[in-house]
């Protein structure tokens, strides 16, 4: 049995911080209630997503990187029987994810400042809700509150995209709540599986550690998997981003890429993994192949798009590609990569949506043809979109390069042919962005947008923090890595649970074409 | 012939109190000036808050009464505290409605509280005999209000289809209780359960009459395949009948199901639970899918309710302590969120008539922001989303499922929830997601929501059910958990 200070710590001088990030959003929401003013409304959702984004800084200023124990943890009984806690904690795999989503979201009540004309009130409402429930999902440690906060995200970003998105809406809303709703409901049944199998615990750190028969561990990892894929997305369950991406208001796809489909990678990592050690290594084939076919399906859907959004969008499900290649090779660097790509895949694609809805409230249009020849009237705005261009596609000095090449080391070091794969992937991303950035930035201007005026200051406001986390993670990774490496290094631990498994799999790995004599 | 003691009579108090108003009602209806019959609704409702009071009182105390006819227990109790508020509630609803439809009759109480009195006395009954009364008492009051709107040929369908199936169903469910009778020699569920032990294994007789009850309940509680008045009486019917037969009909008869079937046939379990599990998931499956190409709210709510008749069976199916506490929290939090949703449906007027097409839910949004929130609410509850009560109502019942290794059946209700989030989502994305203008030259057009003080009270008391039941289940749930029959 494991005991309870074993695995959680809270030492801070706030003992109840966590809760205070997770629930601030909430109150903001019930402050708005005393505003009538729509303008005063949104510097109520400001300030509050700025006030919450400062207390998570507390969180990284106070997070001890030397330890894998759960920090700022909180315990309270919610229900009795079955017994289901409200527990709470952060380690060095959520710290960046809750920071990603607090940072993310004051920019994205920037950014629909002007953007959103109508409900603006619900607009604002929808959003801060969202940030209770996306930092609930990075800090739970009960299964059921972790099920709760995750199933909770739906109801607003299905408002998010059918109320304020694009002309086919009500379509991609409702594909993306079936979807998800589908894949997560399978979880539910997988959680009490493990409730009943696993020594009637939610708690997810005890369960981390229950071993279970191969014929279980196979199911619950398809029912997990079922759940966390589609968030990923996993080629073939990817079809709904595309929808709902085009569809979705600026703030709606900034919150969908950077923070949501995070959480299907957090869900293998903080599940997958530790719980069902065993089959996760069995099938790690089918989720690599998979993962292959993204990163190469993803950058060559991306080549044929001429909707900007619809681009950025089938290059995100070839950068999550690389998230979950980075997962599946179990080691250090692997899986320190992929922790590291997601953090740079929210900050360089949330960049390139908020680019994108910058261009669109000028030109009204998102494909690529509308928008040529930027360059000359946009200076500024130019400058933004090529360095994240640059950042997306990889190149060295820059966050993704950092990241692509950990999960390119890790998954060369157990199968050379992986890797060759995913560098493809890697290649193609060149192609169609700098083919992107081409023909906008240095394309012909037409009538309409040789006329645009340039980013002022609140929306230079909305991009330069995260081109500043660009450059900073691309030249000073460390910082970023160091609160990762006593996580990661539990979380394989905990697969391996003493039993020298993770060499199995590697070997397994290397009889792959293409693996290591 | 037994003594009736005092002990007894105290026992049926509530029962008492609130079969009494019912009479005082129809009594002093034609004393009473038209212009204060609302005073007759206030008796009720005072009635009703004794009797909660009362039976809230004897929560926890046990006492068979009438020789082991009737029991006073805590199962009892929480089945009765249920449905008294549930009768409120829809007292006050109706309060409203009634006036917008033009129906404005003080017996409309009377048979609101002679059908409550039927319910007490159906989940109260130890004798197959008595919970017969107590089904006859509630169901006949029913029949009636169905064809509340006499003018109506809507609702005077729905009263005469009602009547007609539901007699048939009754007949067997007699049929039924008398074969029982006629191969155990006693009608009440502890002699029964004894004379069952006396008979050999797999005796054809029996299961005939345990098939026969199954078609009697399943038809109260409207599962598949005794569903098919469902839709057309819950269309038909004024819409505060309709909740009322939606949330209080069903949770009656679901405790005079799992009663009987727990006491007793609990020792033929094996024998029945093949049977219930076929008939729920055929409730399941039809109810869902159908649901889905309703364009008629009512008609829509009518198909889901049998879907969630087939959730709450998975409780029965397991026939454990689980199950049995699974059944009292879907069909408890299923109230709240059902009636609320029933209660939105009669705010909406499309001319003179009642707004019940889905269509005239467009835009809802944009013209009454407080009424397409909490409509918002009971569908995303419906469609089991956390945090809300249908969530904590689901996962007591897949919960059941697994822990007695039922899994796959917990996974094709799972399936079957997703689908039903189609149908539910579908109501907030017309009301949110489509303009009022959209929609005109079509029923959405004209269409307003009248509001009255009762009908907000109700709508409050719902959503902060629905939401309060949803993040804070603790209390109920171990109230659900200790009042559990005792299993045998």
């Amino acid at each position: 049995m494991v005991l309870m200070q074993d695995v959680i710590l809270n030492t801070t001088a706030l003992p109840h911080l966590l809760t205070l990030v997770i629930f601030l959003p909430v109150l903001g929401v019930a402050m708005m209630a005393m505003f009538r003013d729509e303008t005063a409304v949104k510097h109520v959702a400001f300030w509050t997503a700025g006030l919450e984004f400062a207390l998570s800084l507390l969180l990284y200023a106070w997070f001890d990187p030397a330890t894998h124990r759960m920090q700022f943890a909180e315990v309270v009984q919610w229900i009795t029987a079955p017994p289901i806690r409200y527990a709470v904690g952060i380690d060095g795999i959520s710290l960046w994810l809750i920071l990603l989503t607090t940072l993310l979201t004051p920019i994205c009540v920037v950014c629909s400042w002007t953007a959103i004309k109508t409900r603006v009130r619900e607009f604002m409402i929808t959003l801060l809700v969202m940030e209770t429930a996306m930092v609930g999902v990075f800090c739970a440690l009960d299964f059921v509150l972790f099920y709760v906060f995750w199933e909770a995200m739906l109801v607003p970003m299905y408002l998010l995209i059918g109320v304020w998105g694009g002309p086919n809406r009500i379509y991609a809303a409702v594909k993306f709540f079936l979807y998800t709703l589908a894949g997560s409901l399978l979880l539910l049944v997988a959680i009490i599986v493990l409730f009943v199998q696993g020594g009637h615990t939610f708690d997810i750190q005890a369960l981390s550690r229950v071993p279970h028969s191969d014929t279980l561990q196979a199911w619950l990892f398809w029912a997990f998997f079922a759940a966390f894929a589609v968030k990923v997305p996993m080629f073939p369950f990817h079809t709904w981003l595309p929808d709902a991406h085009v569809e979705a208001p600026t703030a709606g796809s900034v919150i969908l890429a950077s923070v949501l489909l995070k959480m299907g990678a957090y869900g293998f990592l903080r599940f997958s993994l530790p719980m069902v050690p065993d089959a996760a290594i069995r099938f790690t084939p089918v989720v690599l192949t998979l993962s292959l076919i993204a990163i190469l399906y993803g950058a060559y859907m991306a080549l044929a798009q001429n909707d900007l959004k619809k681009l950025i969008a089938y290059s995100s499900v070839s950068h999550m590609g690389f998230v979950t290649l980075g997962i599946f090779v179990f080691n250090t660097q692997g899986v320190e990569g992929a922790l590291l790509q997601m953090l740079n895949h929210g900050i360089t694609t949330g960049g390139l949506f908020l680019c994108v809805g910058l261009a669109y409230e000028r030109t009204h249009s998102r494909l690529i043809a509308d928008n040529g020849g930027l360059a000359k009237p946009m200076p500024r705005y130019a400058t933004c979109l090529v360095i994240l261009s640059l950042s997306s596609l990889g190149l060295p000095g820059t966050n993704s390069f950092v990241g692509e090449f950990l999960v390119l080391v890790g998954s060369f070091l157990v199968n050379k042919t992986v890797a060759a794969v995913a560098t493809l992937g890697i290649i193609l991303a060149a192609v169609y962005l700098l083919w992107m950035v081409q023909r906008i930035v240095f394309g012909v201007p037409t009538d309409k947008t040789a006329r645009l005026g340039d980013l002022n200051w609140c929306e230079m406001a909305t991009l330069v923090p995260l081109v500043i986390l660009i450059f900073w993670i691309g030249f000073f990774p460390n910082p970023f890595l160091t609160p990762m490496h006593a996580s990661v290094a539990h979380v394989l631990e905990l697969m391996d649970r003493g039993k020298d498994l993770l060499p199995i799999a590697v070997g397994a790995l290397n009889g792959l074409p293409g693996g290591q004599p | 012939m037994t003594v009736v003691s005092p002990g007894d009579l105290l026992a049926i108090l509530p029962e008492l109190l609130v079969m009494t108003a019912g009479c005082l009602v129809l009594i002093l209806d034609p004393l009473t000036a038209a212009d204060r019959k609302d005073r007759l609704a206030y008796l009720s409702l005072a009635t009703l808050g004794a009797a909660f009071v009362t039976s809230y009182w004897f929560m926890g105390l046990t006492h068979s009464a009438f020789s082991g006819l009737y029991i006073l227990d805590a199962y009892g109790t929480f089945w009765k505290l249920l449905l008294i508020l549930v009768a409120a509630l829809v007292i006050l609803l109706a309060k409203a409605h009634l006036k917008l439809e033009e129906i404005d009759l003080a017996e409309f109480y009377a048979f609101i509280l002679l059908s409550l009195s039927g319910m007490m006395v159906m989940v109260s009954g130890t004798d197959l005999l008595v919970i017969y009364l107590g089904l006859e008492l509630m169901s006949i009051s029913l029949y009636v209000m169905a064809g509340f709107k006499r003018f109506e040929r809507r609702s005077l369908e729905a009263s005469a289809k009602y009547f007609i199936l539901g007699s048939l169903s009754s007949g067997i469910l007699l049929y039924g209780i008398s074969l029982l009778f006629g191969r155990t020699g006693s009608t009440t569920l502890a002699g029964i359960r004894e004379g069952i032990g006396g008979l050999p294994a797999g005796d054809p007789v029996l299961l005939l009459a345990v098939i026969l009850l199954i078609v009697g309940f399943g038809f109260k509680v409207a599962a598949v395949p005794f569903h098919m008045w469902t839709p057309d009486v819950y269309e038909g019917s004024p819409t505060s009948v309709t909740a009322y037969m939606a949330v209080a009909s069903k949770a009656a008869s679901f405790g005079a199901f799992v009663r009987v079937f727990m006491e007793a046939l609990g020792g033929i379990k094996a024998d029945w639970q093949m049977v219930l599990l076929v008939v729920c998931i055929a409730t399941m499956i039809l109810g869902n899918v159908v649901a889905i190409v309703q364009t008629n709210i009512k008609r829509m709510l009518a198909y889901s309710s049998i879907a969630h008749a087939g959730y709450a069976l998975i409780g029965l199916v397991v026939a454990d302590a689980a199950g049995v506490a699974g059944v009292m929290l879907y069909l408890a939090l299923y109230a709240f969120m059902n009636l609320g949703a029933f209660t939105v449906v009669t705010m909406l007027r499309r001319g003179g008539l009642e707004g019940d097409e889905i269509d005239d839910f467009t835009g809802l949004a944009k013209r009454n922001k407080w009424a397409a929130l909490v409509m918002l609410l009971f569908m995303f509850s419906l469609a089991g989303i956390p945090p809300t009560a249908g969530f904590i109502a689901k996962f007591y019942i897949f919960m059941a499922a697994v822990g007695a290794q039922m899994t796959w059946l917990a996974v094709l209700a799972v399936i079957f929830a997703a689908v039903s989030a189609y149908f539910y989502i579908r109501v907030v994305m017309v009301m949110y997601m489509r303009d009022p203008g959209e929609a005109a030259g079509t029923s959405g057009y004209g269409v307003r929501l009248v509001a009255s003080p009762a009908v907000i009270a109700v709508l409050l008391v719902t959503a902060a059910g629905v939401v309060f039941l949803g993040i804070f289940p603790d209390q109920l749930v171990q109230v659900a958990q200790s009042a559990i029959l005792p299993l045998r």
